[in-house]
């Protein structure tokens, strides 16, 4: 046992070091720069411990954690993430006051949490990753405690997600009722087999997860929460969980679900359908930025659930480069958020981004490569992302849901446009100050030139994901 | 072929548009325009040599190129054979006039239309050289970004509009063409369209396949009914946008025709060809008459594009020797004089601001040059011999009359509705009485303006009395392309 600790290694690494520097942060006043940095400093460690470890499958503890390829792929996509969107939001934490020790401490136990999540192999360990999870999201959401929309947004986010939890709760325990274990391997099993009642549970697991990843029709808490909570936590909502949420539905599909496929595929093909299309049309009119993308990010988790809507290996590949090109680029999105400053104020609003190409034309242009690529308009990369999973759709015959999703992306063109049409065709109204927030411009900069070159090497994510399935 | 001669050509206004974006000299546009210049004068002469050293008498494809690309199964080809290469050449003639016509006509923000201009090029290229379905696309769609922001950017007041309209009318025809594109992929294992001229599709996918590219070749044609876009794009675009639009932009529609439709659903092409030559009919005779009542210049000239537009398409689905060639020569044709016919409403629009024909009558007197070039290029509009505009409709009315002489009569009115817009067009601005003063204070055509002008005149009159050069090209491709076809015809899509 003692032998194979080393399966768990970041996990313990992560543990101890967010207990260290909590020490630190008690111990040490205004000690909010040593700590961020260090958080910094660990998560990179975590990402070397995890490259330095195996990919190769195994389990510890009564078969209830996993190491696999799969897991390491999704912990270093987490990792590395968080990493920028932490760093690029160092300046607005500073100036929006909320430069509290706890922040980075608490964003790094939600990793811990996602960690939990994607290498569980057992329900009651996925569930309590899941809570440690949510728990940190819920301070986080709330964490300007003094704004009354972030704490609005907080106990809406609490309220709704707990009820999620008991949801998914509830189906877990179904589950265990109907196959008598709570490992993965036997529940598939036992579901083998004729068993209606574990279907049940499905749904209720089902729809616990689709309120993590903010799917159709659980979606409600995603527009308020991410307008009230501080656009660096939006940032943070909008990327990270996502990853994870997504991790853990494909990983439910591919193993304890994955003899009653027939019955999960409508579910997930009915709220695929119901966020592309809500995710269209609902941003059209919306005035605020941080609302809009998260609009955008229902209609983006709906083309990844196209994915995985098609029950087999390929489509799960694809919705995974789905997501990691989505992560590039939100990453680069709410990174030029963090330009919008004026006399101390960060602007939110689409109009405020009026004729910013006049003055700001780097800043203009980089806005432009963005969401010309959310939009997936080709040679940009979210074109590829889109391409890779409407080809692993049309596989299946998946007709509709690819001529529907593809519709979509007509409607969602438009309000990306019309952000566009604001930068570059209206005239110019706020000239924002000049900000020196380098880490910023870097995951911009990293962040476009990955979506402009992705088109001459399209294959490179997909040599990488087509590993964590081999076994 | 060792030297990748095509990818240069793709890509070398590309790189040229980077060098513009990294010269920060803010203060004059000379050097931007020098090099955006130079850059597209360098791919011209190339596509020019690739034309030189093509070899006519084969079918091939030719100057292959090819590179794994997405996951080993789609290989990034390119290639080029005697239809392509007259768009491509077409495509690096228009873009170095464009860049000339903008020096007159944009004030504001020269470097970045330049850079448009220039990525614009890249992706229109690539449209014509690439021999993959998904490389196609990939450039057929990239090219809405560019021309988004050039109408938006630098066109006029209801720019914003207008620019919404296309890229929203192309995106939605388009989807259903990548939809079509996968699932030719899994059905015949590759989108490589050589291979797939090779495999065949089978039959019963033909139709509803035709259907999903033709859903996006019509509304890039534009075919009536979903032609309405393009008047307002023209309108509100600057000059050198309206004249990339209806030279080059609006001839990939017909060249995805000929390189998809028809050689990879020749079953469905034959099913399909009622349907065409009623649209077809349409378009010349109704937006013919619609051209007529246009108070508006380029609005005149974006409906007689359609109806110009309604004899290529005609052309092409007569399936004979005549028809096709005369379908690729009416667009060859009708991308030099349409671009002419712009940059002459941008030139007096950059005078006096105003593109209403009301505004302007009598220019002869004041504007000699320029009224002799409008006049030539008003003729070459409504097809007078001697010009290229005549070939193109002949030889496609001739193709229309071996297969159906309802429809070739009905297309015959379309000539004569073409020469009374026209040369009403011509009587209203060019000829009159001068009722506006401010005409008479013109200045004529500068140095500038008679280079581009005069170049693309020249252009027009010699292919009109010798159109051998672009024939002779054509000529082994089209009867390959018809050969194909009817071959497949009589096996019924069999093997």
């Amino acid at each position: 046992m003692i032998n194979n600790l080393n399966i768990l290694l970041p996990e313990i690494f992560l543990t101890l070091s967010i207990f260290s520097i909590l020490m630190i942060g008690v111990f040490i006043k205004n000690s909010f720069n040593l700590i961020f940095n260090l958080t910094s400093l660990i998560i990179l460690l975590t990402i070397a411990i995890i490259l330095n470890g195996s990919n190769n499958i195994e389990k510890i503890f009564l078969e209830s954690f996993t190491r696999d390829a799969f897991s390491n792929f999704f912990k270093i996509l987490i990792l590395i993430s968080s990493l920028f969107v932490l760093n690029s939001s160092k300046n607005f934490i500073l100036d929006n006051k909320l430069a509290k020790f706890e922040y980075p401490i608490i964003i790094l136990l939600s990793i811990l949490g996602m960690f939990f999540m994607v290498s569980s192999n057992d329900i009651i360990l996925f569930y309590l990753g899941l809570e440690l999870q949510s728990l940190s999201l819920y301070i986080l959401a709330s964490i300007d405690r003094d704004n009354l929309k972030s704490s609005e947004s907080g106990i809406k986010y609490f309220v709704l997600s707990a009820l999620s939890s008991g949801l998914l709760l509830y189906g877990c325990s179904l589950l265990y009722g109907f196959t008598g274990s709570t490992n993965f391997d036997l529940i598939a099993n036992e579901l083998g087999k004729e068993n209606t009642g574990a279907v049940f549970a499905m749904v209720f697991i089902l729809v616990g997860l689709a309120f993590k990843v903010s799917a159709v029709p659980f979606h409600m808490w995603t527009p308020d929460v991410y307008e009230g909570a501080p656009t660096s936590i939006t940032s943070y909502f909008a990327v990270v969980p996502k990853v994870a949420g997504l991790a853990v539905l494909i990983k439910f599909m591919l193993i304890p679900f994955s003899k009653i496929l027939m019955e999960w595929q409508t579910i997930i093909i009915f709220i695929s359908i119901a966020s592309m299309i809500l995710g269209a049309v609902a941003a059209i009119g919306q005035k605020n930025v941080k609302r809009l993308l998260a609009y955008s990010s229902i209609g983006h988790i709906g083309y990844a659930l196209a994915g995985v809507a098609t029950g087999v290996i390929s489509g799960y590949e694809s919705a995974i480069v789905y997501i990691s090109i989505y992560v590039v680029m939100n990453i680069g999105a709410f990174s030029c958020l963090y330009l919008l400053k004026k006399d101390g104020e960060y602007k939110e609003n689409i109009s405020d981004l009026s004729g910013i190409s006049k003055k700001h034309p780097m800043l203009a242009i980089s806005f432009l490569v963005i969401l010309f690529s959310l939009a997936g308009i080709p040679p940009l990369g979210g074109f590829f992302a889109k391409f890779y999973v409407f080809t692993a759709v049309v596989e299946q015959k998946m007709y509709a849901l690819a001529i529907i999703g593809l519709l979509t992306t007509v409607i969602s063109a438009f309000y990306y446009l019309k952000i566009i049409k604001t930068i570059y065709f209206d005239d110019s109204v706020i000239s924002f100050d000049v900000t020196k927030n380098k880490f910023a411009q870097l995951s911009i900069f990293i962040s476009c030139s990955i979506l402009l070159t992705f088109f001459l090497y399209p294959s490179v994510l997909n040599n990488v994901v087509v590993t964590l399935f081999l076994n | 072929m060792d030297f990748p001669i095509l990818s240069t050509l793709i890509f070398l206004p590309l790189v040229s548009s980077l060098f513009i974006f990294i010269s920060r000299g803010q203060k004059n546009n000379n050097s931007a325009i020098y090099i955006s210049l130079f850059s597209s004068l360098a791919t011209f002469i190339l596509s020019l040599f690739v034309w030189y050293s093509m070899d006519y008498a084969s079918a091939d494809f030719q100057f292959l190129e090819e590179q794994s690309w997405i996951n080993d199964f789609i290989k990034f080809k390119l290639g080029v054979d005697g239809i392509s290469i007259l768009f491509i050449v077409l495509t690096t003639l228009i873009t170095p006039i464009c860049i000339i016509s903008c020096i007159n006509s944009v004030k504001d923000r020269v470097k970045e239309f330049l850079i448009a201009i220039l990525i614009l090029e890249t992706f229109m290229i690539g449209v014509f050289c690439s021999l993959d379905l998904v490389v196609f696309y990939l450039f057929f769609e990239a090219g809405l970004i560019p021309m988004f922001l050039i109408i938006g950017v630098w066109g006029g007041p209801r720019r914003v509009y207008s620019a919404f309209k296309f890229f929203l009318f192309t995106l939605l025809g388009s989807v259903l063409m990548l939809v079509a594109i996968i699932a030719i992929y899994w059905i015949t294992g590759t989108t490589d369209v050589t291979q797939i001229y090779e495999i065949k599709i089978p039959k019963e996918y033909q139709n509803l396949l035709w259907l999903a590219f033709f859903s996006s070749f019509a509304v890039k044609m534009p075919m009536w009914p979903v032609h309405t876009w393009l008047p307002d794009a023209h309108v509100e675009a600057p000059t050198a946008g309206s004249v990339i639009l209806a030279a080059i932009l609006l001839k990939m529609a017909g060249y995805g025709f000929l390189r998809f439709s028809l050689p990879m659903f020749p079953l469905a092409s034959e099913f399909f060809t009622p349907l065409i030559f009623t649209l077809s009919i349409i378009a010349i005779i109704y937006t013919s008459l619609v051209a007529l009542m246009q108070e508006d210049m380029k609005k005149l000239i974006a409906y007689s594009s359609v109806a110009h537009m309604g004899y290529v398409t005609l052309g092409i689905f007569t399936f004979t020797k005549q028809g096709i060639e005369g379908s690729v020569f009416q667009m060859i044709s009708h991308g030099l004089i349409s671009a002419a016919l712009f940059l002459c409403v941008g030139v007096v629009y950059d005078r006096l601001h105003s593109r209403m024909i009301s505004t302007y009558g009598g220019l002869v007197n004041y504007l000699p040059k320029y009224s002799f070039l409008f006049i030539v290029f008003a003729l070459a509009g409504l097809g007078l011999p001697g010009t290229s505009g005549f070939l193109g409709e002949f030889l496609v009315l001739t193709g229309t009359f071996q297969k159906n002489y309802l429809v070739a009569m009905l297309a015959t009115f379309g000539v004569v509705l073409g020469a009374a817009y026209m040369l009403w067009l011509t009587k209203r601005v060019i000829f009159g009485v001068t009722k506006n003063d401010q005409i008479k204070n013109l200045k004529d055509v500068n140095k500038s303006e008679i280079i581009m002008l005069g170049i693309l005149a020249l252009l027009v009159i010699f292919f009109g009395f010798y159109p051998v050069p672009l024939m002779e090209t054509l000529n082994v491709s089209v009867d390959n392309l018809i050969n194909n076809y009817e071959t497949a015809i009589q096996t019924n899509g069999l093997n």
